[in-house]
């Protein structure tokens, strides 16, 4: 059942501000369709950085729709310094409240607003040396530290609820709790050895090539595609998609969920796949 | 409103003349079965009818029926109970796609040191046999393989599959859970071991199941107490819902051909009504070995709980294969192990008919869904292009 609030069914069945601005001041894309959920924001400003009008696109369910809905009503009216301090937490507030499971959904929202400011202001400050603590979801060490720090979490399930950070396979609940340890300055658990034994090149490169035979290329096929291993570089595994897969405008989707989905389960959970030319 | 239930693998309605059946047993008839007097005894000749109608359904005899509490007690004992009795052995056989009442049990069963191999299904949902005949060796106590999946409807050979591992000496467990009652299913005629079903899938209530155990196939109970089930399985019986299954069972059988017809043309007409009306969208699962009821289907770039929380403001229940109905952040593991791409699983609906549905029913679906469809499309950031419908009229 849906232990939703009324102001997110709302919300949910008639989203405000649902599209996207043409020609906008700002924009953010974040989330991905492999992670279940994604949200483009588009915003247009007015001479005094005033936010004027706000639209988003979700992909997502229902809490996801509600609070990017929740989100444009918030910034509307708003400059760019008072959208700045906008939280997840008020974006979850001015919908009465979201399931635990659910606050991902704010969270995303949140993350949408900063990626949009740092667009309209021509800066990045997502700190380079920030690493994939989830392989599942792609969430970085700093994400974590920005919800647990914002929002007092204390669990790794609460950070999951938050971030999706460790609800995939759970191999990194150990680094989530280090970094729930290390935020909260008490004594830095000692890093259990991964699970998994740990594979030499050759048997590496071997276990990928597998995986493609048997997981990946019979998927590929099915739709017209074809799919080839260039070369592995470290925990870089290069690959060149053929045939449908090479022109076609899902194809990111296919690399970064699909393949890469199927080799972090088969092979390693740190792999990263990137696309070559062919 | 009306509810329009389109969710039978989930649960199904418990029929009108089972209710009938059970409910004496829930007043004046509360005797216990294993008493001395007449009373009680009066109960123990109906529990033994109705395990003689459960039976029936099934090819089976009376004594190779123990009733138990539900399909996951059926499948945790039938696999225990093999491990029970091959100590020596340290392999365990399944599929990737079961459900989790033998999915969560193996992995916990790998984590204590067994071997377990999971046979993975191609894009269509179907087992690879193949790697199913490779894999059974000397070491294999038993093999646990669904007679058809719960998600996508696919059913899978289990009766060849029963007979390579018979061949081989080795014990063969199947949950028929989502099968019984809807594909006709005769245990003289395989050399299934053990067999799983469950009552509220077919019309019982729920809190009841059967575990089938061939005539001489080696048991352990898995709990542990009085003569019951002839010492097989202890507690007192749930009297009247092993009524209510065994009623339930009768219908089964009377209705096995209707669901067959009648049913597959409902389930057929949704599917055909879907596909023409609704650009880029997808049956999972192979359509030639498929439940007659079960309509598995993915609408691109959309979210899975958006479409039924929407469906259900028109009193429309379906489940859905994404991450957020899922229970975890991931897709199906069904849908995963098939290779369905993320574009597609996270908008998986499936929806499961019964005997109780009318073509009312599914013309509402295909009147209301698609509007809902297009509505999720229009706030997708995914969305680009529409195509053409996914079938022509």
């Amino acid at each position: 059942m849906w232990e939703y609030t009324d102001k997110v069914k709302e919300h949910f069945l008639n989203p405000k501000n649902a599209g996207e601005i043409e020609n906008p001041d700002a924009v953010a894309e974040v989330g991905s369709i492999a992670c279940g959920d994604a949200l483009k924001l588009t915003m247009k400003l007015d001479e005094n950085k005033r936010i004027v009008d706000a639209k988003f696109k979700t992909f997502g369910c229902a809490s996801a729709i509600a609070s990017a809905s929740a989100l444009t009503e918030l910034l509307k009216g708003k400059t760019i310094e008072e959208a700045e301090k906008i939280t997840n937490q008020e974006i979850a507030d001015y919908l009465g409240g979201l399931p635990p499971e659910k606050m991902h959904c704010s969270v995303l929202g949140q993350e949408a607003l900063e990626k949009a400011i740092e667009n309209y202001r021509g800066v990045s400050h997502r700190k380079p040396e920030e690493v994939i603590i989830c392989a599942c979801f792609g969430v970085t060490d700093g994400e974590i530290e920005h919800a647990v720090r914002q929002n007092h979490l204390t669990s790794i399930e609460e950070v999951t609820n938050y971030t999706k950070a460790g609800g995939g396979c759970g191999n990194c609940h150990e680094k989530i709790q280090a970094i729930i340890d290390r935020v909260y300055q008490t004594k830095e658990r000692q890093a259990q050895p991964a699970e998994r034994p740990r594979l030499s090149n050759l048997q590496k490169i071997r276990l990928i090539e597998e995986t493609i035979d048997r997981e990946i290329r019979p998927s590929l096929k099915h739709d017209g595609g074809d799919i080839e291993l260039v070369d592995v570089v470290g925990n870089r595994v290069l690959v060149a998609l053929r045939g449908a897969c090479a022109v076609c405008h899902a194809s990111q989707l296919t690399m970064k969920g699909f393949v890469q989905g199927k080799l972090q389960e088969f092979v390693a959970p740190e792999l990263v796949v990137e696309e070559v030319a062919s | 409103m009306k509810t329009v239930y389109l969710d039978n693998n989930a649960t199904t309605m418990v029929a009108r003349e089972v209710v009938e059946e059970m409910l004496p047993y829930l007043g004046e008839y509360y005797g216990n079965p294993s008493s001395m007097h007449t009373f009680g005894g009066q109960v123990a000749h109906k529990v033994a009818e109705a395990r003689l109608k459960i039976a029936s359904l099934l090819g089976a005899d009376p004594e190779e029926i123990i009733i138990t509490s539900c399909g996951t007690e059926s499948d945790n004992t039938a696999i225990l109970s093999a491990l029970a009795n091959n100590p020596s052995k340290n392999h365990i056989i399944t599929s990737r796609v079961e459900h989790p009442a033998v999915k969560v049990l193996c992995e916990g069963l790998a984590r204590k040191g067994y071997r377990v191999t999971f046979i993975p299904v191609d894009p269509e949902g179907r087992l690879d046999m193949d790697e199913y005949a490779a894999s059974l060796t000397p070491d294999t106590a038993i093999v646990s393989i669904m007679w058809a999946n719960n998600e996508t409807g696919v059913i899978f050979p289990v009766e060849t599959a029963a007979r390579l591992a018979r061949e081989r000496g080795i014990l063969f467990h199947t949950d028929a859970v989502q099968a019984i009652g809807k594909i006709p299913v005769n245990m003289k005629g395989n050399t299934i071991d053990m067999l799983s079903l469950s009552g509220h899938k077919l019309h019982a209530p729920k809190g009841v199941g059967v575990l089938y155990v061939r005539k001489g196939t080696k048991f352990s109970p898995f709990l542990i107490g009085g003569h019951q089930e002839k010492g097989r399985r202890g507690g007192t019986e749930n009297v009247p819902s092993i009524i209510a299954l065994g009623k339930a069972c009768e219908l089964a059988a009377a209705n096995l051909d209707k669901e067959n017809t009648y049913v597959r043309e409902l389930r057929d007409r949704l599917e055909r009504g879907l596909l023409t009306a609704i650009p880029q969208c997808k049956v999972n699962g192979t359509k030639d070995e498929r439940l007659p009821n079960t309509l598995n289907i993915s609408f691109e770039f959309i979210e899975g709980e958006s479409i039924l929380l929407l469906m259900d403001q028109f009193g429309i229940c379906a489940s859905s294969g994404s991450a957020c109905t899922s229970g975890s952040l991931q897709p199906s593991h069904v849908l995963r192990a098939m290779g369905v791409p993320y574009t597609m699983a996270h908008g998986s609906v499936r929806f499961s008919l019964s005997v109780y549905n009318t073509a009312e029913d599914v013309d509402l679906v295909i009147k209301e869904l698609p509007p809902i469809i297009e509505k999720l499309r229009v706030l997708s950031p995914y969305w680009a292009t529409p195509q053409g419908a996914c079938a022509t009229a």
